[in-house]
């Protein structure tokens, strides 16, 4: 235990000296999952931190490592930003958990910030999107856009977040299709172009003209494209380069003014930990523009439905639902609250598929 | 004009010196490389090579080195035996993988009873799973002539599936929100591998090194280690000597499978904690270079492990400080094979200087 010690003393040196010398500069650190060109998730993580460098110029330094696996590769880099002199560090994937609540121990003065975990402490606070807002949006545009009536989904792994999506996608092509089904294939992967092109080609083989996708790499897109007929929607990022068709719309992860507030907190030393859960709303998750693919009808609706959820005035989750084995979840009028949409672990009814374990 | 001739005997001093020089020619390719993308090549050099052992925070970076040497140590002593006499292991990625779900399954299923007896029980099992993984292509190798390359490799991609369903399904922590992944061996004192973690020193750094000594014993005093020699050097010679092939692909296969798999249980019960669906980085494939790199031998392998774990901790530390993209470092660590196999023409191969007009 004395090296704890000798590694907190060294930390606690170090942030008083950093202080002392580097009062006006605030060190900013970012982990990252995968390559900040992955044109997807890292990639907004980026622009995040680009919005950071570009909002406090110089009174920040800004550094990042990519490509980090979770485990125990992520705790000693984060140690490592830790270590020399960061005030505020960015996790951006849950698997940074264990790693990042770890390291926040021996680093009391340092703040850390996790995304998509649930595990907090005090100078740990945990921040995710309400991203089954915007899958709201695109379940009503592929349940309008499908002729075929089957609507492929590219899903990464079995987690809450990822069947959230599906769930919300469903209830609202349901809505204004009631034919429609879902053909759900598992990529176990959040980025590999070679697997998502394979899942995307399955999917048009067995009749999807919409392909929605909860992994990052654009190669569906290309797919569909090849395909001729199929929609898309860009997954995470714009995707622009496939607008207006096959890319109809798009969820787009928009962490910037996150980011830029919670280093201004540093700053002004008034962080505090908490747990952010920001929608349509606050504008962590953005819609893409819809192209002009979509019947100006349709794409009112869209829209409509957009604005609902950002003011609040209409709850993705909103009752009555029943789950996938029929028994009663939400009643008339209800909505989910945090907690259950949080570990969500069932497809509501109508979903002629199973969760894998 | 420039001429290779082949020598009668590969040099032995060249064999040793090549893995030297090809550090020293990285270091300048590589330096040419991060020139080019606009950094001090000097100062990125320092940063990977120099800062992890002798720099500011050495003294975090200098246990790191070993956590991140010990699991390639110890495949690369496993597979090395196998190399040496011509039998190739790709898959120990797969085996590493299932040592770690048999060895935390067996210390998951005791959770949360205290016992000195469960961590021995799960390196057992860890072990057990590895080498049961690497029986499938040498069973199918010894019966039916199958070629254990591709068994063993395709195999890994059969462990990464039943990694994935594992961390949701059966080994899933039931306090874990739904999320996937097991309960945190590191919160289960009788399960931990670690032996002092914040001076980081592990069980599996102690069994890369045991491994180290028993490994060069073998090779050089015992019958076997000679067999294994022999077959890799001379097959026909050992098959008149009364080898027994069907043996020694058990063995080779066996050991490095078993060997594979307690690092992943080390791994999982220590530095990574728990079951998930990323667990495996790539240890596997990586200590098929550090074998090669080690020059198959086990002191050289200890070696080329500690090098290895330089260069991941080093480019780590330069992608934080001097903003070298992640791609850059991969290139430089492909680079340190690359000139290690190509110079290993120099062993094989004498260059000779012509004389202008001579025949």
């Amino acid at each position: 235990m004395k090296f704890t010690k000798l590694l907190t003393s060294a930390a606690v040196a170090l942030g008083l000296a950093t202080t002392a010398m580097a009062a006006d500069k605030t060190k900013v650190g970012f982990v990252y999952v995968g390559p900040v060109g992955d044109g997807g998730w890292t990639y907004e993580h980026d622009q995040g931190r680009k919005a950071v460098v570009e909002a406090f110029g110089d009174a920040v330094e800004t550094t990042y490592v990519e490509n980090v696996p979770e485990g125990a590769d992520a705790e000693r880099v984060i140690t490592q930003m830790a270590l020399q002199g960061a005030d505020l560090i960015f996790t951006t994937s849950f698997g940074y958990m264990d790693p990042t609540i770890n390291v926040a121990k021996k680093f009391p003065k340092v703040k850390f910030e996790h995304a998509t975990g649930y595990k907090t402490a005090d100078n740990v606070s945990v921040y995710s999107a309400r991203f089954y807002e915007g899958r709201a949006v695109q379940g009503h545009i592929a349940g309008k856009m499908t002729k075929s009536n089957v609507v492929g989904y590219i899903a990464s792994f079995p987690i809450p977040e990822v069947i959230r999506g599906i769930n919300s996608a469903y209830i609202h092509a349901k809505k204004v299709n009631p034919d429609v089904q879902f053909k759900i294939i598992w990529a176990y992967t959040w980025f590999d172009p070679a697997k998502e092109a394979d899942a995307a080609k399955a999917l048009i083989e067995q009749g999807a003209d919409v392909i929605l996708q909860h992994t990052d790499s654009t190669a569906p897109q290309a797919a569909a494209q090849a395909a001729g007929n199929v929609i898309t929607f860009g997954q995470a990022s714009d995707m622009g380069e496939y607008a207006p068709f096959p890319r109809v719309s798009s969820i787009i992860d928009n962490w910037a003014p996150y980011y830029v507030a919670r280093t201004k907190a540093v700053m002004d030393g008034t962080w505090e930990s908490v747990n952010t859960w920001d929608g349509i709303g606050a504008g962590m998750v953005g819609i893409g523009e819809i192209s002009d693919a979509v019947p100006a009808d349709v794409k009112a609706e869209a829209l409509a439905l957009k604005d609902a959820l950002a003011d609040g005035s209409y709850h993705a989750f909103t009752g009555p639902l029943n789950k996938q084995d029929g028994s009663a979840w939400l009643a008339d009028g209800e909505t989910a609250d945090d907690g259950t949409l949080a570990g969500m672990n069932f497809y509501v009814e109508g979903i002629d598929a199973e969760i894998p374990n | 004009m420039i001429k290779l001739e082949k020598r009668p005997m590969p040099s032995r001093t060249l064999s040793m010196a090549t893995p030297l020089i090809a550090v020293v020619i990285t270091m300048i390719a590589g330096g040419l490389l991060f020139a080019a993308l606009g950094k001090n090549p000097f100062e990125a050099i320092r940063t990977i090579f120099w800062d992890p052992v002798l720099g500011e925070y050495a003294f975090y970076y200098r246990p790191q080195l070993l956590v991140k040497a010990a699991p390639l140590v110890l495949i690369a002593i496993g597979l090395s035996l196998g190399f040496k006499a011509g039998i190739w292991n790709i898959g120990a990625e797969g085996q590493y993988i299932i040592g770690a779900i048999c060895g935390a399954g067996v210390g998951l299923a005791f959770y949360p009873t205290e016992s000195i007896l469960i961590f021995p029980l799960m390196i057992l099992a860890g072990a057990l799973g590895g080498w049961a993984w690497a029986m499938i292509p040498a069973l199918l190798k010894v019966k039916f002539g199958t070629n254990e390359i591709l068994v063993s490799l395709m195999l890994v991609y059969v462990a990464e599936q039943l990694l994935a369903s594992m961390s949701l399904g059966l080994l899933k922590n039931p306090e874990g929100h739904g999320f996937p992944g097991s309960r945190n061996l590191n919160d289960y004192p009788s399960a931990t591998s670690w032996i002092n973690e914040a001076a980081g020193l592990h069980w599996g750094m102690a069994f890369a090194f045991i491994a180290v000594i028993f490994a060069y014993v073998l090779l050089n005093r015992h019958i076997l280690g000679f067999n294994i020699r022999l077959t890799g050097e001379a097959p026909r010679a050992a098959r008149f000597s009364g080898v027994n092939p069907t043996r020694l692909i058990l063995f080779c296969l066996g050991t490095s499978g078993a060997l594979a798999g307690m690092a992943g249980l080390f791994e999982v019960s220590g530095p990574s904690g728990q079951i998930s669906i990323d667990f495996n980085v790539g240890y596997g494939f990586t200590a098929i270079i550090v074998a090669f790199l080690g020059r198959l031998h086990p002191v050289g392998i200890l070696l080329a492990g500690l090098l290895m774990a330089l260069t991941y901790i080093g480019g780590e530390i330069a992608q934080g400080n001097l903003g070298l993209p992640s791609a850059a470092i991969q290139v430089f660590q492909g680079m340190l094979l690359f000139f290690l196999l190509a110079l290993d023409l120099l062993t094989n191969y004498r260059v000779k200087f012509a004389a202008k007009g001579a025949a």
